[in-house]
């Protein structure tokens, strides 16, 4: 198993999020999770991720033969590990191109690969920057500073495509963004899908659905994962909202 | 803040200071002790001219009633004058050597220690260096290409002998002895330190620099720089220095004295790191430095760029004298405090001619125990019409037991000023730590990072040799792992 989530218990502050949740991935699947909103879409991402705001109640996380709880934040990274933000940071005085050099340097040292040089990543950062219509002029600034909510997203899609990951969590990606965004984020993404990767995409809206097509739709309420099936799931969604999954 | 942040910030509360070490080099000392005797001892070892003798004793005589300033956020014991030496000489010194193997070895193995081996000046094509070990200049190198501009670059010992004019002219003229006791002090016993003359006209090509340390246990440095920039012409100095570790406070009172004439400019960047003391809080250099620079002339620009890591206390303030019409004045600076430090830094824009202008950014970034504070003030007199400041004050907190303090002064006699000022506090931002980190980069590389972010504004401001080794240096005054 790839990614295996077994009875997941967490809450924050005393406040119960995630009520015994169970989700399989396997490589090469795409699932979706959709849900209302407060269903505990994002404290799942942020779980995996590692954020270290919650407290485990129960139940356990394996991620790539690892008990993912004895990673901290960037081992599970460096371990293949990827979250889009749903509100990515500013980081003033960042400058892009280092930042992504450090970090896909750091995941290469653990997995005992050579680290890339300047010259070859510059290269390799402005070939990703072109294919997701992302101008060079953005790879001069710091990291998310000044962005508008679209060119946030797509730059997280820009380190994704760069770091290559495993597994890739997406987390409300479509939230603020047009149809052309949209799409060219969603592009971003199909392309980057293999039979070795895996995509976990939360979504509040069905919409998302018509560009990235999910091999597994979840229904998440309350905390728990209640319904699961293919991408009809998402259309009964569409057409009857969350009301009777509730 | 989780525990996991407390535990690295607990790590990097314990730095080791990188470069504390002792060179057993024999010094040549009078006795512990401040009086005109040993006054005259300085004065007689430097061979001075009879004049310097007397200008060092009347400042002593300023000095005997003085009190020290205290209006610093700063708190330490009583500095006993008594218990100091004030002279320290490496031995054979007095006459300097040739070339780099009349140098005593244990010299150079002290700068390649630190990272700045002798040899390497000759390879780092474009910046000559005049190096200060305890107090006697050992070695100046690139002079004979400056000399054929007529460009001055020498000891502040070696210009007394041979520029008595512009000494006797210009030392003084911009701190005056009697400013207050630490300037008064430095005026009696300073040691060494550069001299900087550019011609009318003439534009340095090379980044002056001069590396200081101190060395000899007990040895208070007083050091004197004087750079004038004659009209229309550019110079750009740097300055750097490290201290070996010590349990002992040394003090260190500094003068620098900067001139530019009509239509010239000085830029002047430093980064210190004397020893800070361990992470008990003990022992550390108390740095009580004076620096002020004199827009004399029309259009002329003077600019400070500091990045001050180092010292138990640090007390200084680069302040312009913006007497020239259109002269403008510049003082971006980067203050980083840990465990025990205090630093009360900032600087003094006095307006006095028309349409001056002055620009101050400054950021303070407290981590451990330390205090940090921006002291400024920003004034403009009568005359100066259509004067303009403007002043960015940042402060960042990385834990919960330090602080930043603020303390900005304005004081406007000429109702045509224009004034901005800006000032933030923030502590490290948890949700930028989690950004990083999600994209692999560890704890410490995390905050390294965000807070070289949060000084690039000044730091690019350092000239490109000078920025890296800032970076450097501000990443290891947050990490626990170097050392």
């Amino acid at each position: 198993m790839f990614l295996e989530i077994k009875d997941l218990s967490v809450k924050i502050e005393n406040k119960n999020i995630l009520k015994s949740l169970n989700l399989n991935i396997n490589k090469g699947e795409v699932h979706a999770i959709m849900g209302p909103n407060g269903s505990g879409k994002s404290t799942l991402a942020n779980v995996l991720a590692g954020k270290e705001d919650y407290e485990i109640l129960n139940g356990r996380i394996n991620f790539k033969d690892n008990d993912l709880f004895d990673l901290n934040i960037e081992e599970r990274a460096q371990e293949g590990m990827f979250l889009a933000f749903q509100y990515p940071v500013e980081i003033p005085g960042v400058n892009i191109t280092p930042f992504l050099h450090s970090a896909i340097n750091s995941k290469r040292k653990r997995m005992n690969e050579e680290e890339i040089d300047n010259l070859s990543f510059a290269k390799l950062l402005k070939s990703k920057a072109s294919d997701l219509g992302i101008n060079i002029d953005m790879l001069k600034r710091s990291v998310n500073t000044g962005f508008s909510g679209g060119e946030k997203k797509r730059y997280e899609i820009l380190q994704m495509s760069i770091l290559n990951p495993d597994l890739a969590i997406l987390d409300e990606t479509d939230s603020g963004l047009d149809i052309d965004a949209l799409k060219i984020v969603t592009d971003g993404v199909n392309k980057l899908k293999t039979k070795d990767n895996s995509f976990l995409i939360i979504t509040h809206y069905q919409k998302l659905l018509d560009y990235i097509k999910p091999d597994y739709v979840h229904v998440m309420v309350n905390g728990s994962i209640v319904k699961s099936g293919g991408s009809e799931i998402a259309a009964e969604i569409e057409k009857d909202g969350f009301q009777k999954f509730q | 803040m989780n525990s996991e942040t407390l535990n690295t910030l607990d790590s990097y509360s314990k730095n080791k200071y990188k470069y504390g070490f002792v060179t057993d080099i024999d010094n040549e000392k009078p006795k512990k002790g401040l009086s005109e005797d040993t006054i005259k001892f300085i004065s007689l070892k430097k061979n001075e001219p009879s004049w310097m003798l007397d200008w060092r004793l009347k400042s002593f005589s300023k000095w005997k009633k003085m009190k020290e300033p205290k209006w610093a956020n700063l708190s330490f014991p009583e500095i006993d004058y008594q218990d100091i030496y004030y002279y320290s000489a490496p031995k054979g010194f007095e006459k300097k050597p040739k070339d780099l193997s009349e140098v005593d070895p244990k010299l150079i193995e002290t700068y390649n220690k630190l990272g700045i081996p002798l040899e390497e000046q000759k390879i780092l094509a474009g910046v000559a260096v005049d190096v200060v070990f305890d107090s006697v200049s050992v070695a100046t190198t690139y002079k004979g290409e400056l000399e054929k501009l007529g460009i001055i670059f020498c000891s502040i010992g070696e210009a007394i002998q041979k520029h008595p004019d512009l000494i006797k002219k210009y030392l003084g003229s911009v701190i005056p002895p009697g400013d207050h006791s630490f300037s008064a002090l430095n005026s009696a016993v300073f040691t060494d330190g550069s001299f900087v003359y550019i011609p009318e006209g003439v534009k340095c090509p090379m980044e002056l620099s001069t590396y200081f340390r101190i060395n000899a246990e007990n040895t208070g440095q007083f050091e004197r720089t004087l750079i004038i920039a004659d009209k229309g012409s550019y110079v750009s100095y740097l300055e750097g220095c490290t201290a070996p570790k010590r349990d002992d406070n040394q003090l260190h009172a500094a003068n620098v004295e900067l001139i530019a004439l009509e239509d010239a400019e000085i830029k002047y960047s430093t980064v210190q790191n004397w020893y800070p003391g361990d992470e008990d809080g003990k022992g550390g250099i108390y740095n009580f430095v004076t620096k002020r620079g004199l827009c004399a002339g029309k259009n002329s620009k003077i600019s400070w760029t500091q990045v001050e890591t180092g010292s138990a206390i640090t007390w200084k303030y680069p302040s312009c004298i913006l007497k020239g019409d259109n002269s403008i004045g510049e003082f971006y600076s980067v203050a980083i405090t840990n465990n025990f430090q205090q630093a009360d830094t900032g600087t003094k824009m006095t307006h006095i001619g028309k349409n001056t202008k002055s620009k101050i950014i400054s950021k303070g970034i407290s981590l451990g125990k330390s205090q940090n504070t921006y002291r400024g003030e920003v004034s403009f007199l009568r005359k100066a019409d259509k004067a303009r400041n403007y002043t960015q004050c940042d402060s960042l907190l990385v834990g919960n037991q330090c602080g930043a303090h603020t303390v900005p002064y304005i004081d406007s006699k000429n109702n045509t000023a224009v004034i901005e000022h800006e000032a933030s506090t923030s502590k490290i931002n948890e949700d930028q730590l989690y950004y990083c980190r999600q994209r692999g980069l560890s704890h410490e590389e995390s905050v390294s990072l965000i807070v070289n972010g949060f000084c690039k504004q000044v730091l690019q401001e350092l000239p490109m040799e000078f920025a890296v080794e800032a970076q450097k240096l501000v990443s290891i005054s947050l990490e626990g792992s170097v050392g």
